[in-house]
């Protein structure tokens, strides 16, 4: 397979055919926690897109070359995830708030909340035990490319979905709803009718 | 059992616990950020509900303008006076008296005072209803209970109930204008809360058109206009409009108002909801008044 080809169909599995909101059910608390206007999701969505493809470098780091050679990796895998997640979170959140003020003033309140997002886990996980969250036993690794590529992939499918949703519930919340279905729940339905929509790209390429 | 295991994830946990803190500890002292020590001191004079009323994201926003300069010691529109003198004692600066202020609504016509000429199906929302047609009152000048200001208001002092009856509660009310930002017929001004005389109508058809529309509507008549021993109402547009600079309170438009489009706020610490409007008894009238004082 072309190799160019190879990298776009694990960026479209990852964002789009196993979509880490719709499809895995990962990440559910920010889905419906910012959810509510367009602008917050946007400013979470380009933090986590940031954050993401940065926790899975150090922690693809991490794994390749500390964890794995002294052969404790297979337990030790996430407190030490979270423990770079967390520390890498907090490193950036300073150099931004020294370099650049006005891209501390877009991301600067959501990148303390994604230190400890479960998709961030998530993807760091996948990306050196691939298909672990959908029980597949996949025998192969991600190289480093290849790990960046499919982190950017849950990560913009996570954003896709959650601006799209929250571009949703604003309309919702302008609607005729029922009184009882008004706020959350009528968002919790509007998420699953969304969720088996997305389960119309399952099967595509056989991923 | 394989004990080296243990003392291989101990170092390997230790290690990195020991280099990301010591990296930590570099960044924090490499990257540290000067702030202004005021910021901080005026964010606490501040009363933290980030409502959003001074146009800026957040307490701490408006707290760097201030320190900044780039906003006035008064920024805070929901804190009102108490606040803008804390923040005057922080930044140095005495404040002049701030008058409170609070909404009002000019628009007294409920769903049985003024007809209802349509039924209004679409967005819930009066800037929506106002595009689409002007909703479905009689009145093209008045309230459309859409209930737009009661969710804009962030302390909810406005309510409205399901005979369109409009309250605004005046113990709770900032005066902070969002509410006259966002209604789309400009039905509400923010005005001192001393303030007792009201014209509650901005209707601006007249005499039996007036009426025809709304049985409590201002038919531009200048009765008030002549009685008025301040120069305080008058009559433009076809409505009666108060200026509070001159109104003394003496309460004799609202006497004179033939439709009782005029009504006197009578304030009352022991209301829940700081007081209610009114009627004063008719001088100028002949017989007994045709409603009774509730509004």
């Amino acid at each position: 397979m072309h190799e160019a080809w190879r990298y776009f169909l694990l960026f479209f599995g990852a964002s789009i055919v196993a979509n880490i909101l719709l499809i895995r059910f990962i990440a559910l608390c920010p889905f419906f926690g910012v959810s509510n206007s367009l602008e917050t999701s946007l400013g979470m969505s380009i933090s986590v897109i940031f954050v993401m493809v940065m926790a899975t470098s150090v922690s693809w780091l991490a794994w390749n070359y500390a964890l794995e050679p002294l052969g404790v990796g297979q337990f030790l895998y996430i407190p030490t995830f979270i423990l770079v997640i967390a520390s890498l979170v907090q490193f950036v959140e300073m150099v931004i708030k020294k370099t650049s003020p006005p891209l501390y003033r877009a991301m600067g309140i959501y990148l303390p909340l994604i230190t400890t997002n479960c998709a961030v886990l998530a993807a760091a996980t996948e990306s050196v035990k691939p298909g672990f969250f959908t029980k597949l036993n996949i025998a192969y690794n991600y190289g480093f490319l290849e790990s960046v590529v499919y982190t950017l992939g849950v990560a913009v499918g996570f954003s896709l979905v959650l601006i799209i949703f929250s571009a949703m519930r604003e309309r919702i919340d302008l609607a005729p709803v029922p009184k009882f279905f008004r706020g959350v729940p009528i968002a919790f339905i509007a998420a699953a009718l969304f969720s088996l929509a997305f389960m119309g790209f399952a099967g595509m390429f056989g991923l | 059992m394989d004990w080296s295991l243990i003392w291989k994830a101990a170092i390997a946990l230790a290690g990195f616990g020991a280099l990301l803190g010591a990296v930590l500890a570099v960044a924090s002292k490499r990257f540290y950020v000067e702030v202004d020590p005021r910021v901080e001191e005026v964010l606490n004079a501040l009363p933290g509900s980030n409502c959003g009323a001074c146009g800026l994201p957040g307490c701490e926003a408006a707290a760097e303008a201030v320190v900044r300069g780039d906003a006035p010691l008064t920024i805070c529109r929901a804190g009102g006076p108490d606040v803008a003198s804390e923040v005057g004692k922080v930044m140095g600066v005495e404040v002049g008296t701030l008058v409170p202020m609070v909404a009002h609504i000019h628009c007294r016509g409920g769903a049985t005072l003024s007809p209802i000429r349509a039924v209004y199906q679409g967005v819930n929302s009066c800037r929506a209803a106002e595009t689409a047609g002007g909703g479905g009152k009689a009145c093209p000048f008045g309230c459309l209970c859409l209930e737009d200001c009661a969710k804009v208001c962030p302390v909810n002092a406005i309510t409205i109930d399901e005979d369109c009856i409009r309250r605004v509660n005046v113990k709770k009310c900032t005066g902070c204008g969002l509410c006259a930002d966002v209604c789309p017929r400009d039905l509400i001004e923010i005005v001192p809360a001393s303030a007792a005389v009201f014209v509650r109508c901005k209707c601006q058809y007249t005499g039996k058109k007036a009426l025809s529309v709304c049985k409590v509507a201002c038919i531009g008549c200048r009765k008030c206009e002549k009685v008025c021993p301040a120069d305080a109402i008058h009559v433009d547009n076809g409505f009666a409009t108060i200026d509070y600079d001159k109104c003394t309170d003496c309460g004799e438009c609202a006497m004179a108002c033939p439709t009782d489009s005029i009504q006197v706020w009578v304030a009352d610490e022991g209301h829940p909801e700081g007081g209610e409007f009114m009627l004063p008894e008719k001088k100028y009238r002949k017989g007994p008044d045709k409603e009774g004082a509730e509004a």
